[in-house]
């Protein structure tokens, strides 16, 4: 097995594209460590891409931002302005394993492993974050929604990696926030996770929403039907309600050791529901 | 197989090692180092007793490769004494009888160090939270907790 840090993107697409499907991306290693020790991983190369300054950097423009791939959890949650902004995207990363994971596992890295409960998942997709992909036919973007394609598995191309998230400007008065159901608060894995970001105008209604739910099908979810539960609302107990019904409805769970489909079905509701209230009450102390 | 030679930090000592691409951090800590304090419990990064601090950052050395150590400064449990003169919280851990077998100290050690260094007056909600990634099997963790929250008291000096 060989070892290359390239320090440009060209470099490390060359890499991949050179090896005929036998490489791996290295970056924080969390899960490919241990894909590898267990026998499930044994690449001929890997390609550590946290030499290449597009991936580690958080860069803000106009309200915006662009977020490396390579970017850690911790050095996501001690971002201020970027906690600040997107809240319910650093409650997902903040709840991804224990410090010691969080200041190695990387936010493009949790995207990648591609795992229907991935914590950060559900967050990038209620905020509508967009994947900037690099590979030998040059740049392409895809939607959060849209880039796992199953369990384990990505859209990636070969030699294709993703280079980084681009964020949207945020309107006034928007809010979000992701919740999961765990055993353990900490060091578990979402039994169901759901997000919600929702944007309300001048008089408190809400204009624009997205709603996403984890761990609940073969991939992450979008859940319009859900979202539109809540437009044109005061977010009141009605809507609540409704937005509750269209989450647990849009679920295919499985049934496994941390949850029946059943219970994961009601509990979508719950948590979706109780994250629109936390993505309401963070709206409105925004400007 | 060629072997990758790093160059590296360790605990301000500037050390260089020999190793093959899949050996973790850990593995040449104690293996090509022989610094053995660094513990390996489950090699998943779930148990924490393999924590060192790269580059000020918290993190479990089996999770990381070793090549990945080049140019970096690397902190372990042997860098914390002063000579004979113990870290505040290896003795305050001594005082409350913090530890049992041991093997999950040096790791704990480590990461309350890491706290202490970024908040100085944590609460025990706090010091619960940072040191949920470190599992002890047997003394509990309540001892653990009043030992880094006296340490920290000491340190702050009061």
């Amino acid at each position: 097995m060989r070892y290359e840090a390239p320090k440009t993107l060209e470099e490390a697409i060359a890499l991949l594209s050179g090896a005929n499907g036998q490489a791996r991306v290295l970056a924080g290693g969390t899960d490919l460590l241990i894909q590898m020790r267990s026998g499930r991983a044994d690449p001929g190369l890997l390609v550590d891409i946290k030499a290449i300054p597009e991936m580690k950097s958080i860069v803000a423009d106009a309200g915006s931002y662009r977020i490396g791939a390579a970017v850690t959890c911790m050095e996501l949650i001690e971002n201020e302005a970027f906690a600040q902004g997107w809240p319910g995207i650093v409650d997902g990363v903040s709840l991804i394993g224990s410090i010691q994971v969080k200041g190695r596992a990387t936010i493009g890295g949790n995207l990648c492993n591609a795992s229907p409960a991935a914590d950060s998942v559900p967050a990038l997709i209620a905020a509508g974050a967009v994947v900037c992909i690099v590979g030998p036919q040059g740049r392409r973007e895809a939607l959060v929604e849209e880039f796992v394609s199953g369990p384990g598995k990505t859209s990636l191309a070969n030699g294709e990696l993703v280079a980084s998230f681009l964020l949207p400007r945020r309107a006034p008065h928007s809010g979000d926030a992701y919740l999961r159901f765990t055993p353990r608060t900490e060091m578990d894995i979402a039994v169901v996770g759901a997000a919600v970001n929702l944007t309300l105008d001048d008089k408190g209604i809400c204009s624009r929403a997205r709603v996403s739910l984890g761990a609940v099908a073969a991939r992450a979810l979008l859940v319009p039907e859900a979202a539109a539960a809540l437009i044109g609302t005061r977010v009141d107990e009605a809507a609540l309600e409704r937005l509750a019904a269209a989450a647990s409805a849009a679920c295919r769970p499985i049934d496994d050791k941390r949850g029946t489909k059943d219970f994961r079905i009601k509990v979508a509701g719950v948590m979706a529901r109780r994250a629109a209230g936390i993505a309401t009450e963070r709206a409105r102390r925004r400007n | 197989m060629a072997l990758n030679h790093v160059s590296a930090t360790v605990n301000g000592d500037r050390v260089e090692f020999l190793c093959e691409t899949g050996h973790t951090l850990l593995e040449a800590l104690r293996d090509e180092l022989r610094l053995t304090g660094t513990k390996e419990g489950c090699g998943t990064g779930d148990c924490g007793a393999c924590s060192v601090i790269v580059d000020g950052r918290l993190l479990c050395s089996c999770l990381m490769l070793a090549v990945e150590a080049e140019g970096k400064s690397i902190q372990t449990i042997e860098g914390m004494a002063t000579g004979e003169s113990l870290h505040p919280l290896q003795r305050k851990f001594i005082e409350h009888a913090a530890l049992q077998c041991g093997i999950c100290t040096p790791g704990i050690l480590i990461a309350a160090r890491s706290l202490l260094e970024r908040n100085q007056n944590p609460t025990e909600s706090e010091v619960r939270y940072w040191l949920a990634g470190n599992l002890c099997r047997c003394t509990g963790y309540h001892k653990i907790v009043e030992a880094v929250l006296d340490a920290a008291r000491e340190m702050r000096g009061g």
